[in-house]
């Protein structure tokens, strides 16, 4: 079955219009907190620039970094996988519970782990996989998916979640209090977190120098799950890397200042081996990264640290929502990751984007995100993931605008219709004309007039 | 000084007057200006939706147009700045490389090369500035509200020369409007909703106009003002430098 495109699912996102503006406001909110706190900072370019160069350093000699980390943590005690894909590294996860007997695992952000189904894997082995962010824990309840990589349910209202926690958690129907709301969450999370015995985190900075990994979090839930667990898996991709400690102060000063306006997450934890008695392992997971790594037009796209800045700025995703990118990544930045995933299920979304520029100016790591999205579109067009009559209708605008001859009689044409003017072309329907007037038409073109009032010229 | 006029095609096709003002007032400033008949497009509409590889044709008829000037000057970002990242001649590589590299935009042309100290314009009206995003992120016509870093504006330096025009404030200084070339019909509902909002933005601030150095970006929101039907107009800011309405 197709699924349905970016600009179908937008369509139907748009129908309520006070959801959109709701949406709208609340994501230009997070951006205005964003553009507040890093004009607090007078040397922010210099530190973007600086964050931009470690990564492109890192990605340039990732394996170097990635054996002198495996090296290090080894080192330390810490157990370090390889997982080509995202069945492999599923499979991984899964052989460590059953080596030490555990069914239960209590998970805390990990985007990768989406990625990858990890907790639909799971379920199927008949492994308990609860989800101990809010966020991800309201979406668990929900059976639903992030729509953000940092604000994974900014597509829902407190009273609905309210509701949910209604249903799920008991709490008072018609409780939408975000305090109360988020009380009843750490109640139900306490005992899972005393109980289970694994413990998965995702990684925000991987240090090869020291083989230690950086998990920034506001709940606390990543310190929680770990000390009270007797297994710690922590999956990372392969890009998450930084050469050394001294580098890791440039990304936390710039991550949630990016992300939400904060100066720093509440808990920055720092893992380097495991507790007395316990396990710690890292699983390095791939699943594309090298293929995009060997992309040079799209390598860039590797330095991205997730603090979703990018889709807080898209005037594009502020009214689409995250699911019309049907990618776990949305908006700008899941719009270049995933066609490298799947090339043909994801050739609209480079294309759901005006290439404004805005996420490449609020991109913390400075990628080129709105060239890319072009650049994708010359790749995806080149591969043959374009609608054929779409196509055709580019040949015969290509030839009309390389003759001047042709261009006038189109022109003319189109003073009357439209039909053929650039902007509007390779439409069976006018959609410019649904919610849109058209130009008023004047009697002559400018180069007509020309003719006529500037003889002397040719 | 030799400029050739580069109108884009759909500024020839529906808004003559906008080509005329930019015509008029780079005459005023003194410009031998001339107006290649033979051009045609810059190539961005394919380009942008993927088409890059058909641009050849238009490349080399844009080329063949625009050779031996001194400056070629539009009034559009957007198409300025296609042609400055895209333009491409195996042909001539040479020709297209200065051609890449003397083409402008009308604004940045006047403050920039004529360097424009005066205007005789008046204007009496509020107005609001609209940012196209190619001409302000493409071609840093103006500070972007991303970065932390000075502020300036070419339109506006140009703007407050303007007599008894009245510059409002928005909420959202550069949002995109929501043209994006083929966006505009692929993506409808979206690009419409965007237009609506920036629309609004203007509007709640009184705007009787909006200006913009972007025609595309202004016929957009005048399709959405007209539909609405809204008083408040649009007028490319070559119209008000040449003197104002007509």
């Amino acid at each position: 079955m197709k699924v349905a495109d970016h600009a179908e699912r937008s369509r139907i996102f748009n129908k309520d219009v006070d959801r959109v503006d709701w949406h709208d406001e609340t994501l230009w909110f997070v951006r205005g907190k964003r553009d507040k706190t890093i004009h607090q900072i007078p040397e922010w370019e210099e530190l973007r620039n600086t964050a931009s160069q470690i990564k492109a350093h890192t990605l340039s000699n990732l394996h170097y970094y990635l054996q002198e980390f495996e090296k290090n943590a080894t080192a330390n005690g810490v157990t370090v996988h390889w997982a080509k894909d995202g069945a492999a590294h599923n499979q991984i996860v899964l052989e460590i519970l059953k080596k030490n007997k555990i069914n239960q695992m209590v998970k805390s952000k990990s985007m990768l782990t989406e990625e990858c189904h990890l907790n639909h894997f799971l379920e199927e082995n008949e492994v308990e996989v609860i989800d101990s962010d809010l966020g991800e824990r309201i979406l668990q309840l929900a059976k639903d998916t992030p729509s953000h990589i940092v604000l994974p349910c900014i597509h829902m209202k407190k009273e609905e979640i309210g509701e949910l926690f209604h249903e799920h958690l008991g709490t008072p129907a018609g409780n939408a209090d975000p305090q109360f709301l988020t009380a009843a969450a750490r109640e139900s999370l306490r005992n899972t977190f005393l109980n289970f015995k694994a413990a998965l985190t995702g990684v925000n900075f991987a240090i090869a120098e020291t083989g230690e990994i950086v998990v920034a979090t506001n709940e606390g839930n990543a310190d929680m799950g770990v000390h009270l667990a007797d297994v710690h898996i922590a999956s990372m991709g392969i890009e998450k890397l930084i050469p050394q400690r001294k580098h890791l102060g440039v990304f936390l000063r710039i991550l949630t200042r990016s992300a939400t306006g904060q100066p720093i997450t509440t808990y920055s934890s720092h893992f380097k081996k495991p507790g007395a008695g316990k396990e710690m392992h890292i699983i390095l997971v791939d699943n594309g990264r090298t293929r995009q790594l060997g992309r040079a037009d799209f390598r860039n796209s590797l330095k991205c640290i997730r603090c979703g800045a990018c889709m807080n700025t898209c005037p594009v995703y502020r009214r689409s929502g995250g699911h019309s990118y049907h990618n776990v990544i949305a908006g700008p930045i899941g719009s270049i990751l995933a066609p490298n995933l799947d090339m043909k299920e994801h050739a609209d979304l480079p294309f759901a984007s005006t290439l404004c520029g805005s996420c490449s100016n609020v991109c913390p790591v400075k990628i080129d995100i709105h060239d890319q999205l072009y650049k994708w579109r010359q790749v995806i067009v080149k591969e043959g993931y374009v609608d054929p009559a779409k196509k055709v209708a580019m040949e015969v605008m290509a030839k009309a605008l390389a003759s001047p001859t042709l261009y006038r009689l189109a022109g003319k044409a189109a003073r009357t219709t439209l039909k053929y003017a650039p902007f509007v072309v390779n439409n069976k329907f006018n959609a410019w004309y649904l919610h849109r007037e058209m130009p008023e038409v004047p009697k002559s073109s400018f180069g007509e007039w020309y003719q006529k009032n500037r003889k002397n010229n040719d | 000084m030799k400029v050739a006029l580069f109108i884009p095609c759909y500024v020839d096709q529906f808004y003559p007057n906008v080509a005329i003002a930019t015509l008029e007032l780079l005459e005023k400033y003194g410009c031998e200006v001339s107006y290649p008949k033979n051009q045609t497009c810059c190539g961005q509409p394919m380009a942008n939706s993927g088409f890059e590889h058909l641009t050849g044709g238009c490349d080399r008829n844009f080329v063949n147009n625009f050779k031996g000037y001194d400056y070629i000057v539009a009034p559009s970002g957007s198409c300025v700045l296609h042609i400055r990242e895209h333009l491409h001649d195996e042909d001539d590589p040479e020709e297209a490389k200065k051609i890449r590299e003397t083409t402008y935009e009308l604004i940045s042309f006047l403050t920039d090369i004529l360097k424009v100290k005066e205007l005789n314009a008046s204007f009496p009206h509020k107005v609001g500035m609209h940012q196209s995003c190619h001409g302000l992120r493409g071609l840093k016509l103006a500070q972007m509200s991303e970065l932390n870093a000075p502020d300036f504006s070419k339109p506006a330096q140009l703007l407050n020369m303007v007599k008894d025009i009245e510059i409002i404030h928005l909420g959202r200084v550069d949002e995109c409007c929501g043209f994006g070339g083929t966006f505009c019909v692929a993506e409808e509902a979206v690009s419409v909703k965007m237009g609506q909002d920036r629309v609004a933005d203007h509007i709640q601030h009184e705007a009787e106009y909006i200006t913009g150095v972007d025609m595309s970006c202004l016929m957009h929101m005048e399709g959405i003002l007209k539909r609405q039907k809204s008083n408040v107009k649009i007028i490319h800011l070559a119209e008000i430098l040449n003197g104002g309405t007509k």
